[in-house]
């Protein structure tokens, strides 16, 4: 069953005739094949590249940011500068940083691990992609413009971003860049949702899928179930901000904290967002190295589905100290400590995985192990959280900050860098020495937990957050010294970390098929995958799909009749423009809304200009229709003797 | 596979090359509503929380809404559903003249519900005096239903450029201007449905300030003769470019398109029903 194959539901092959407006570009290398492309490993890829560089700009605005608080009465940075820093550190590192590089293995892996030819929507794909990259750019054009960057905080609680009290462009751009964030994700989330369910090779039932594409189909859910919380509470400030409406403003009978509770309503499962991804990567890393299949992998499974329906009833536990009354707080206080079941089910499981397992401890599965050990005292901290009482004295401290960079570092982007270990095999055929990938996993786990253990203390001592100084005599000058060292350390432990990836990406050891004799699927295609992934599709006999394959080679060689794509040639589509030229609009127009003043004619000119590139690009797109080519490939390997069908 | 199948041959309900049968663009609509339907909802919130705490000097919604007209926009809107359910129907049988009767009978429809959409804001900015600005009512009114009203008017624009698409003509060798000439079709489209509007809704003005008199008739059309020129032109291009010259290129394998855009219209009227009960009628009991 050719899941991209022509069938009635696709537009015929044959349009003999199409107006210049239809050229579809074909070129393989060079800027335009990389503009255009429509390959999941390529977008993949592209998403990754972005989210490092984020992720860097992050770290910088991270480290100004400990460098500001290393000792009392410091003025690095000014107080004005210093919430820009921390507003754009977080901002930066969830949206175009942790969610872009999960995006990037969603992208690259879970395709291959399903045993499909691309996503179900390849053009939808590269339109995430380019929308993802337009948002990035507006969040962060304010450092190069006189407004400065967004100074709101992450969560942009009002009524401190409405006009009032952050009267310049920054906070639209902020509004606008999130929107247009939300835009990516749920479109990317939806062509994911598409795709797990609807491309599945042969034989991959619901409960062979492999838990990382398990996780990554919750996350879809999340994302295209959480976003639109967020979206109309930006929608409501911006419309406050520009069309003087009164959802936020007081004197009218707006009340601010209908903002919070939106806010949070995406806000809570936008952190299982953040964390599934990585606890499904954990999930395939553990049973590779321990050389045992995953400990119970229908209640891992399930453990992550309750976690992504839990994640929509907890989200008031952001919020004990606002006075919601005391049903309203014990409801949320149980539902949260409700949702660290699951959560515990899932270590429970990890650990009952490497449990009497013959352990490989090579990079990647050291990063999995520091995962969980970390992962596990955020989770701690996190259910002191939910008692509401404790709560009130921690909230707005750092033992909240201690905790949620316990989560996001040492959960999210330990489970993450070993994604990006164990994979960058398949990826780029070539395997990071051992001696440097470990060396840079223990100093990343020094640094981290030097940077924030001492967080936990300084947050019970009363030190609150988003404060630029603190005086001698408050106590927590040592604290705060330590925790920046720390922080250096931490990012020398990042720089050894990707000056050897950089170097491993260029001259690294090169390996053949399945360096690890891994499990799932996308190891039996060799490195790097060609562009057709799968020259016939494979057939699924059981769970650990390819670890079955290879100990029962008899089965797996029977031949599978009318699955070869070599028959016929491998249908591939085309590469298209208007994808980028869409997501081009777009930032035309968010550009010019945010930053537009009153009586400003010329910029509403320019927005115009945005939806109507918008428009047209997506009108063409749709009529250019998703045609393709047939490749025969003639070996395994991408032998680029395709032609033109038409 | 053969690029015209013949009428009846496919089975709507199950495709082949899907891991599930449902066919991808179906799939991908219905996540999509889920997603909007969490749009609406957080709009919908928003409004009902603030109608329970109104502030002082906040207009009367019953004073301002006039439920006559919208119960009758909101029966037109449920009666378009039906004309599209029909469109449905009638591209899976590969009957292309159905599709297109049924398909503009829905725009017209949509734009109907539109107008009073028009006349209405302008109904309760002009004479109620109820702006976004001015009341935390307006703000979540204009706000919510001006939401609902662009997912209406995106579906008329999806519904036109569908109803344009289906004249695209199977041998384009023989036709090589098709593309300009669709270009044009949405054109006159376009021009018909804002300046007919516009022309209707100046009209209702001018006899509720004039009264319902032949000179406030003399006065429409000396003010508005070129525009009416224009309107009429633009209907002439329509009867002109919506004449049949088969055969063409879209046929009932493009059934899956139509019945996604099927999908988000009855989605869309749905959540006025939803809008209709939360906004409007809640006033009444």
């Amino acid at each position: 069953m050719d899941a991209l194959a022509k069938s009635e539901f696709l537009p015929r092959e044959h349009v003999a005739q199409k107006p210049l407006v239809f050229w579809r570009p074909t070129a393989k290398t060079g800027i335009v094949s990389w503009l255009t492309t429509v390959d999941h490993k390529r977008i993949g890829f592209l998403y990754g590249l972005f989210a490092l560089f984020f992720f860097l700009v992050g770290g910088v605005e991270a480290l100004l940011i400990r460098l500001q608080l290393a000792v009392p009465n410091n003025h690095i940075l000014t107080s004005a500068q210093y919430n820009e820093m921390f507003t754009m550190h977080a901002t930066t590192m969830i949206f175009l940083s942790v969610m872009p590089l999960s995006a990037a293995f969603f992208n690259f892996i879970m395709p291959l691990q399903i045993g499909a030819r691309d996503v179900a929507f390849p053009r939808l794909n590269a339109f995430s992609l380019w929308t993802f990259v337009a948002g990035a750019i507006i969040l962060n054009i304010g450092w190069f413009q006189a407004s400065g960057a967004p100074a709101g905080g992450w969560f942009g609680y009002t009524p401190l971003t409405t006009r009032q009290f952050s009267p310049h462009h920054d906070i639209d751009m902020w509004v606008m860049g999130l929107q247009l964030l939300g835009v990516a994700s749920i479109a990317a989330s939806l062509n994911f949702v598409v795709t797990i369910i609807n491309l599945r090779a042969p034989g991959m039932t619901m409960m062979r899928l492999p838990v990382f594409t398990w996780m990554t189909l919750v996350t879809a859910f999340l994302i295209v179930l959480a976003f639109p919380a967020i979206t109309i509470a930006l929608v409501e400030l911006m419309m406050d901000r520009l069309f003087g409406t009164n959802f936020f403003e007081v004197s009218n009978g707006g009340m601010p904290i209908l903002w919070t509770h939106l806010f949070w309503v995406f806000g809570h499962p936008e952190v299982y967002i953040l964390i599934l991804p990585a606890m499904g990567i954990v999930s395939e890393i553990l049973p590779t190295f321990a050389r045992k299949p995953l400990f119970g992998y229908p209640i891992v499974v399930f453990s992550g589905v309750c976690i992504g329906f839990l994640g929509f009833g907890v989200w008031s536990h952001h919020m004990f100290t606002t006075g919601m009354g005391a049903m309203a707080t014990a409801a949320f206080s149980v539902t949260t400590m409700a949702i660290a079941v699951p959560t515990g089910v899932k270590i429970f499981n990890w650990v009952g995985t490497i449990w009497g397992g013959h352990l490989q401890m090579r990079t990647p599965m050291m990063f999995a192990m520091g995962f969980i050990w970390l992962f596990m005292i955020g989770g701690f901290s996190g259910v002191m959280h939910a008692a509401a009482p404790a709560d009130s004295q921690q909230h707005n401290s750092y033992f909240v900050v201690a905790h949620f960079h316990y989560v996001l570092i040492g959960g999210s982007l330990f489970g993450l860098l070993a994604g990006i270990h164990y994979w960058f095999p398949l990826m780029f055929g070539r395997k990071v020495s051992e001696f440097w990938g470990k060396l840079s996993f223990w100093v990343i786990f020094i640094g981290f937990n030097v940077t924030f253990f001492p967080m936990h203390f300084l947050g019970l001592n009363g030190m609150p957050r988003r404060t630029f100084t603190y005086d001698a005599n408050m106590g927590w000058a040592q604290g705060n010294l330590i925790a920046t060292i720390g922080a250096f350390i931490l990012a020398i432990g990042v720089g050894i970390y990707f000056t050897v990836m950089i170097y491993t990406f260029f001259n690294g050891e090169r390996v053949g098929r399945d360096p690890w004799d891994a499990r799932t699927l996308e190891w039996s295609l060799p490195n790097p995958p060609p562009e057709y992934n799968y020259r016939s599709l494979p057939h699924v006999r059981a769970r650990d799909s390819w670890w079955y394959d290879k100990h029962n080679p008899a089965e797996s060689h029977k031949p599978e009749a009318g699955h070869d794509g070599a028959h016929a040639g491998i249908h591939m589509p085309f590469q298209s423009i208007y994808p980028f030229t869409a997501a081009l609009g777009l930032l035309v127009g968010g550009f010019a809304v945010s930053n537009m003043d009153p009586g400003t004619g010329h910029k509403l000119i320019v927005a115009l200009i945005g939806l109507a590139i918008v428009v047209g690009s997506i009108y063409l797109w749709s009529l250019e229709g998703n045609e393709g080519y047939h490749l025969h490939p003639e070996d395994e390997e991408p032998s680029g003797s395709g032609h033109k069908t038409h | 596979m053969s690029s015209t199948a013949a009428a009846g041959t496919i089975d709507h309900h199950h495709d082949p090359t899907t891991s599930t049968g449902i066919p991808n663009k179906k799939l991908v609509m219905w996540a999509f509503l889920a997603s909007d339907c969490m749009f609406f909802g957080c709009l919908i919130s928003t409004h009902l929380i603030y109608r329970l705490h109104p502030p002082p000097g906040v207009p009367q919604a019953r004073q301002v809404f006039s439920i006559e007209l919208t119960s009758f926009s909101t029966f037109i809107l449920l009666m378009s559903s039906l004309m599209m359910a029909l469109a449905v129907n009638a591209i899976q049988k590969g009957n292309l003249r159905s599709l297109r009767s049924s398909l503009l009978t829905t725009i017209f429809f949509g734009c109907i519900f539109l107008g009073c959409q028009v006349y209405e804001f302008n109904n309760f900015v002009f004479e109620k005096h109820m702006t976004i600005t001015n009341s935390i009512l307006g703000t979540t009114f204009f706000t919510l239903t001006g939401t609902h009203g662009t997912h209406v008017a995106i579906g008329v624009f999806w519904l036109l450029l569908m109803y344009v698409r289906s004249f695209q003509p199977q041998d384009t060798d023989a036709r090589p201007y098709w593309f300009l000439r669709n270009l044009l079709h949405i054109a006159v489209f376009i021009g018909a449905i804002v300046l007919t509007g516009y022309l209707l809704i100046w009209l209702a003005w001018a006899f509720q300030a004039g009264g319902f008199t032949l000179a406030t008739l003399g006065k429409f059309a000396g003010a508005n003769v070129l525009a009416a020129i224009a309107d009429v032109a633009c209907f002439l291009g329509i009867f002109r470019l919506g004449r049949t010259a088969g055969p063409y290129a879209f046929d009932e394998a493009n059934a899956v398109d139509v019945e996604m855009m099927g999908l988000y219209w009855h989605f869309v009227d749905i959540v006025w029903i939803v809008i209709f009960t939360a906004v409007y009628l809640l006033e009444y009991i």
